[in-house]
């Protein structure tokens, strides 16, 4: 192995992590509402278009991650210029994506379940779509605020001048 | 896991929707007569015209396992509703086999062992044919009806051994509710049998021998209380965390009954706000069993010209 790119390897296995993290959180959660959101509709199909909106919400993360991982390879040249980074570059770019990894997979699990009983509350009663969709999105917050700091230290790591 | 339940627990919620509601039973129970209480429960989707008030109920039994067939891949972990069927149908079967009669009509469809197979294993007098469950039971009710035709002692041997299977097999499916139910149905059960024992001067040999044991019940102190009279059994009663079955007993076997079933009831209701795992099945399944129950009631007292009153004092409360 070329040491040259160690810090390269780094900033990569850092981007893979924010992509693999949240989109494997977000696929299960997306999972377990989708038969949530299927039982809801044998029961009743008119409810389709409200339930799906429910089972889409676990989903966020994972478009979150995807954007960490694409904001990190663009940064390190990967998609387009040098990808001559340093060590040191290479594991600020790997902790950087680490929030949006980890509180991507944990966050989209716990909306999962937030999901599935608001779309069981909609299953009992319609009328409940706006105020059932809060709970999970409440679980949302957290994402964000890991994908804004996420962000950030990617943004901030060229201003470092390492 | 408890994913694996969530489409079933989802389309249950749909389902609790046309639940029986506690105004409906007064609805129904303000019946003049038992063909307007049928035609309400026709209008409520039960049964169909021409159907007689058994042949609903039966129907609606039915309609409950075939929903949940739909639902879940296996159906043993439910088997536990399923043994008080297969018990009594050990009991026909056995006075069937000593009576060497055919009675058509006396067993229960619904259950875990096809009550052909109980009658052929006893008159072939081959009980490993029966689950282990079931075995001794089966053998030591037999042979105790051949030596002495006690058929009391019979049915007591049998409703031990089916009060033991339920708790067991409660503990044993890892499920917090089944785990409740199957304490719940064997607690009742020993105090229904060591009142009836008490009032008719059984002994205590006879009692240990009719109670299951139980987690929340000490079988010894409730078979000491029961043979020294009604007090002693409500001196302990009040003992324990079921002194509330004390008042009821006092009023009358069916208000005890009616308690049993309610106590049920408000220990299952918390399953429907659970939106995971098995316990909120279990829950439909007990509360459309109740609801069953509590309209047979109602149609029964129709039926029977029974005052409101005295039917109202019998209906269950609802899960919904």
């Amino acid at each position: 192995m070329d040491t040259n790119n160690i810090g390269l390897f780094f900033a990569l296995a850092g981007a893979a992590i924010a992509a693999f993290m949240a989109g494997a959180g977000s696929a299960i959660g997306v999972g377990r509402a989708g038969q949530a959101a299927a039982g809801a509709v044998s029961e009743d199909p008119s409810l389709f278009v409200r339930v799906l909106i429910l089972q889409l919400l676990p989903g966020t993360q994972g478009i979150y991650g995807l954007l960490i991982a694409f904001l990190t390879l663009m940064n390190i040249g990967i998609m387009g210029g040098s990808g001559d980074i340093s060590l040191t570059e290479g594991l600020l770019y790997l902790a950087a994506c680490l929030p949006m990894g980890i509180v991507g997979f944990f966050s989209a699990i716990g909306q999962s379940g937030a999901s599935v009983a608001a779309i069981q509350l909609v299953t009992k009663d319609p009328s409940q779509f706006g105020r059932s969709m809060i709970f999970p999105v409440m679980v949302e917050t957290y994402a964000i605020l890991a994908l804004l700091i996420s962000i950030l230290s990617i943004f901030g790591i060229p201003g470092l001048g390492l | 896991m408890t994913d694996k339940y969530i489409y079933a627990v989802t389309s249950i919620r749909g389902k609790e929707l046309k639940l029986l509601s506690r105004t409906f039973m007064e609805q129904l129970l303000a019946s003049p007569d038992e063909a307007s209480a049928l035609s309400l429960l026709r209008d409520k989707g039960w049964g169909e015209d021409g159907q007689s008030a058994e042949e609903i109920l039966a129907l609606e039994e039915e309609k409950t396992w075939k929903v949940i067939r739909e639902l879940v891949p296996d159906m043993s972990v439910f088997d536990v509703f399923l043994y008080e069927n297969d018990f009594h149908n050990l009991k026909a079967a056995i006075k069937e086999t000593l009576t060497q009669g055919t009675h058509p009509g006396i067993y229960i469809g619904q259950g875990t062992v096809p009550w052909e197979t109980m009658q052929k294993a006893l008159t072939e007098r081959d009980f490993g044919k029966f689950p282990e469950r079931m075995k001794h039971a089966a053998k030591e009710a037999l042979d105790v009806l051949l030596t002495t035709r006690d058929g009391q002692l019979c049915d007591c041997i049998i409703d031990s051994a089916a009060l033991d299977a339920i708790r067991q097999a409660g503990k044993a499916s890892g499920s917090e509710l089944l785990a409740l139910y199957g304490e719940l149905r064997c607690v009742t059960g020993d105090i229904n049998i060591a009142y009836r024992a008490g009032k008719n001067g059984k002994d205590k040999a006879f009692l240990l021998r009719s109670l299951a044991p139980c987690e929340t019940l000490n079988r010894d102190s409730l078979a000491e209380a029961a043979v020294h009279g009604e007090d002693a059994l409500f001196a302990y009663l009040e003992r324990t965390p079921y002194k509330a079955a004390v008042a009821e007993l006092s009023d009358s076997v069916a208000a005890f009954e009616r308690w049993c079933d309610d106590l049920l009831i408000e220990k299952i209701r918390p399953q429907r706000t659970n939106p995971f795992g098995l316990d909120p099945l279990a829950a439909y399944i007990l509360a459309r069993r109740n609801e069953i129950k509590t309209a047979r009631i109602i149609l029964t007292g129709k039926r029977n010209d029974l005052p409101d009153d005295m039917i109202r004092g019998r209906i269950r409360k609802t899960y919904v």
